[in-house]
């Protein structure tokens, strides 16, 4: 692509997407809300495993954390809690009096600022933990993929204080406004849509930054790194702290969309399938993030409904795919020769899912 | 030989053992600052074990080393290259999918606090001082392609870039002419030259003709013990060096270890 077919595209995507409430329907608009969502968490992903050279498998533990903060206030929304109230779940499983950690998350700010917080927080103190002991790769992999099971089974097993295997479900009303309605819907996606926007913008600086080059100097040779007398731990907890971050905001805004918030939604399948979107989309190109989530998502919707049982079949063939014939994803297709497509296609060559050394 | 100023690195007695294995026996060794020492030995003998133990990556049984008049035995690498040693590896250890310049920007950042980092500006002393690197190792038409893509001998030169940008008082150069041809081994031997005074530089190699050319003091390691120390004619000319190593590198042509 030049120079010049890159801006008009850019410009036409973003013209397209901030008017897009009044081109497609309400069903397709919902949907292009949720990839929109998903793809704040993908764009994490590109920063992490791209940029970074760190795999995560568990990336649905912080999409979970921002989604449920959010639907844990949604749920006490409306409620009187002087008066005993408690979420509909609560009531049928039989719990005598809201859980005190639930009480925070009636204030709407704090339930907002949990949303970026908790997961940002926990990924950056999960991972310093790990990388401080030079622990990385497919070991890294694995134990985000274990996380993943455990938030997932813990949710589960939790009923009374999580809402169990059917999670937080049927709000109405957020800051006293009714959510529901196809007005409210198209507020919701423009919210949806300038975070994607802004994430993006946002990402461009940090991997501009000198910061973006350590953190690829990183990837490139942690040792070589280490000894040029940089240590290279907090750059890697940050870019992971960043995409837990950007994890549960998605997870928030996801849940806003789509009314409900499930250990379905977190766990290790669609913590595996998040990463196959970056692989898909090009993990070392930013907009490749978006786009691969967006095409991954619009395909999944079509086949699981035409033939449900395949879905998971097609996933992983697109996957294998993917690696094997685009390394650098679909983005890499726009710039062929580059030097950052060719350097990657000889590194993944050597070591196919490039968890690093 | 003359009165030797006082040593910017001692090690003092140094043994590793490795399970078992010595990799290095009660080695001791002064270095001068701003000047040139060459370490040489068979394959084997501890030379990389040697600049391991330096630079923190191998920790000695016993034994210590003295770095600007501070025991850095037991320091981690980073602060060990923060005092003012840096290493350049036997494999090229250039970033690949970094440009060139960009290599010598990160070994040449002053400031190393990661929270510094979050800034697209780099300080102009940074920058011109990268571009008089980029002169030295005579890579300025290669300013901007990515790393991977320069031929052998100029990721040897990047990567000895790259030590001298972090602006270390002592330079570890394991094998800086690795796989290199003569003219490229000739033109090596000049870069070193260029760095003493400013920089102690300890090289280790093989290859006679460059050691001749570097023309500096020698230290023959051998069996992880010192076996020599004297000029390169002193050495040429110490029948026990010829015996386990000159005689040897005849026979065979020398491996890297």
């Amino acid at each position: 692509m030049t120079f010049q077919k890159k801006y008009i595209f850019a410009a036409a995507a973003i013209l397209f997407g901030a008017l897009a409430p009044f081109i497609i329907n309400p069903y397709e608009l919902s949907l292009l809300g949720r990839f929109l969502a998903l793809s704040i968490l993908a764009m994490g992903i590109m920063l992490t495993w791209g940029e970074a050279g760190i795999l995560s498998l568990g990336q649905g533990v912080f999409f979970g954390l921002g989604g449920y903060a959010l639907a844990m206030h949604l749920k006490l929304e409306g409620l009187n809690l002087a008066n005993g109230d408690m979420p509909d779940f609560m009531v049928w499983s039989g719990v005598s009096a809201l859980p005190g950690f639930w009480y925070p998350f009636a204030n709407p700010y704090f339930s907002l600022a949990c949303v970026v917080i908790v997961p940002g927080a926990f990924a950056a103190a999960f991972s310093w933990l790990v990388f401080r002991r030079r622990v990385g790769g497919v070991y890294f992999a694995l134990i985000t993929q274990a996380l993943a099971l455990a938030f997932s089974t813990l949710l589960i097993s939790q009923q009374a204080y999580t809402g169990g295997f059917n999670g937080l479900t049927d709000y109405s009303t957020m800051f006293g406004i009714d959510i529901t309605t196809e007005y409210a819907a198209r507020y919701i996606y423009w919210i949806t849509f300038l975070f994607v926007v802004a994430v993006y913008f946002f990402l461009r600086w940090l991997l501009a930054s000198r910061y973006g080059v350590m953190l690829r100097a990183t990837r490139d040779g942690e040792n070589r790194v280490r000894f040029l007398g940089h240590d290279p731990v907090p750059y890697k907890v940050v870019a992971f702290g960043i995409a837990g971050a950007l994890a549960g905001i998605g997870g928030a805004l996801f849940t806003l969309h789509a009314g409900v918030v499930s250990p379905a939604l977190v766990g290790v399948v669609p913590s595996i399938e998040m990463v196959v979107w970056v692989a898909v989309g090009g993990r070392n190109i930013l907009w490749g993030a978006i786009a691969g989530t967006l095409l991954v998502n619009f395909a999944k919707d079509q086949i699981s409904s035409a033939f449900p049982s395949l879905w998971l079949y097609g996933l992983g063939a697109l996957f294998i795919l993917a690696v094997s014939f685009l390394p650098a994803g679909i983005a890499g297709l726009f710039r062929p020769g580059s030097g950052e497509e060719r350097v990657m296609r000889r590194i993944l060559s050597r070591r196919k899912l490039s968890t690093a050394e | 030989m003359n009165a030797i100023p006082a040593p910017i690195l001692m090690m003092e007695n140094v043994t590793v053992d490795f399970d078992g294995f010595k990799a290095l026996t009660d080695v001791s060794l002064n270095l001068t600052p701003g000047d040139l020492r060459i370490l040489i030995g068979p394959n084997g003998a501890g030379k990389s074990t040697l600049c391991d133990t330096i630079i923190g990556r191998v920790r000695p049984t016993s034994g210590k080393i003295i770095f600007k008049d501070q025991v850095i035995t037991n320091l981690p690498e980073q602060e060990i290259v923060r005092r003012g040693i840096c290493r350049k590896f036997q494999t090229p250890g250039v970033l690949p999918t970094l440009t060139v310049f960009e290599n010598l920007l990160v070994a040449g950042r002053k400031n190393r606090a990661w929270y510094r980092s979050f800034t697209t500006k780099t300080p102009p002393a940074e920058t011109a001082r990268a571009e008089e690197i980029l002169t030295q190792i005579g890579l300025e038409d290669r300013r901007n392609i990515i790393a991977a893509d320069l031929a052998h001998g100029e990721k040897q030169w990047l990567e000895i870039g790259m030590v001298v940008a972090t602006d270390a008082d002592l330079l570890l150069l394991d094998e800086p002419t690795a796989g290199m041809g003569p003219t490229d081994t000739q033109r090596t031997a000049q870069l070193i030259l260029s760095l003493l005074g400013r920089h102690a530089v300890l090289v280790i190699d093989h290859d006679m003709s460059f050691v001749e050319a570097l023309n500096g003091y020698v230290t023959v390691l051998h069996q992880g013990q010192i076996l020599a120390e004297g000029t390169v004619a002193e050495i040429r000319a110490d029948a026990q060096v010829t015996a386990v190593y000159l005689g040897r590198a005849e026979d065979a042509e020398p491996a890297h270890a």
